[in-house]
């Protein structure tokens, strides 16, 4: 199943709450403004490096450099794709939970 | 396979809308279908053709437009929710004696009835919102 999360999590729990119903082995993508929960150094950092129930995370190139971030601000193990590698993502699970 | 979109959020004041056409756009790229295209809530303002952004602007109800006569994409707008906002087409116009419509080309005001359908006949259902 693949997650979408569009909220930055300094102004909103999508983020936790999407963690506490992932299932294991779930994908997760982060979009628009939920791009900030993806930069080293913050308390949310921990939540996704953790990675207890092997998520897959993504994040949106395209918002990332909207927002002037890139690779070197990212945190380990989250995959930079682009809105086709979205669209794939999207075809390639069965469902997918908007967090909104 | 078949998508449908559901667009919760009006132009030019949440990224919503923004994501939601260049996922389409990729998506007819990939060889994908859209089946429908579900404007709801604030989203309906996306169906205006009265809009004027300015010139160094993207012009957001003219992209769907332009993207939907190009792949004959269905953009249906919530009736309910276009009747609050003012967006109206012909037959609203008539129905509820206005003087006047607004709805950009290639959009249509129809029911949820078609929010469920595309639910029902899409392979794939994605929202985009706040």
């Amino acid at each position: 199943m693949l997650h979408t999360i569009n909220k930055s999590p300094f102004e909103k729990d999508s983020l936790k709450t999407c963690l506490r119903y992932a299932e294991k082995g779930s994908s997760v993508l982060f979009i628009e403004d939920a791009v900030y929960a993806c930069t080293k150094g913050t308390i949310f950092e921990k939540q996704i490096s953790d990675n207890h129930a092997n998520i897959s995370f993504y994040v949106l190139g395209p918002d990332l450099e909207a927002r002037g971030l890139d690779n070197s601000n990212l945190t380990n193990n989250i995959e930079i794709i682009d809105y086709k590698g979205f669209v794939k993502l999207v075809a390639d699970n069965e469902k997918t939970q908007n967090w909104l | 396979m078949k998508f449908g979109v559901l667009i919760n959020e009006g132009p030019y004041q949440h990224q919503a809308s923004d994501t939601a056409y260049k996922f389409i756009e990729a998506a007819i790229e990939e060889g994908h279908e859209i089946f429908r295209v579900f404007f709801y809530h604030d989203g309906v303002n996306n169906g205006t053709r009265l809009a004027t952004p300015p010139q160094d602007d993207r012009h957001i109800p003219n992209r769907w437009t332009e993207l939907a006569e190009k792949h004959d994409l269905d953009l249906v707008l919530c009736v309910a929710a276009a009747q609050r906002r003012g967006m109206v087409d012909e037959d609203e116009m008539k129905r509820n004696s206005k003087d006047a419509n607004n709805i950009a080309g290639k959009f249509r005001i129809s029911g949820l009835g078609q929010l469920i359908e595309a639910g029902i006949q899409a392979d794939r259902m994605i929202t985009f919102g706040d």
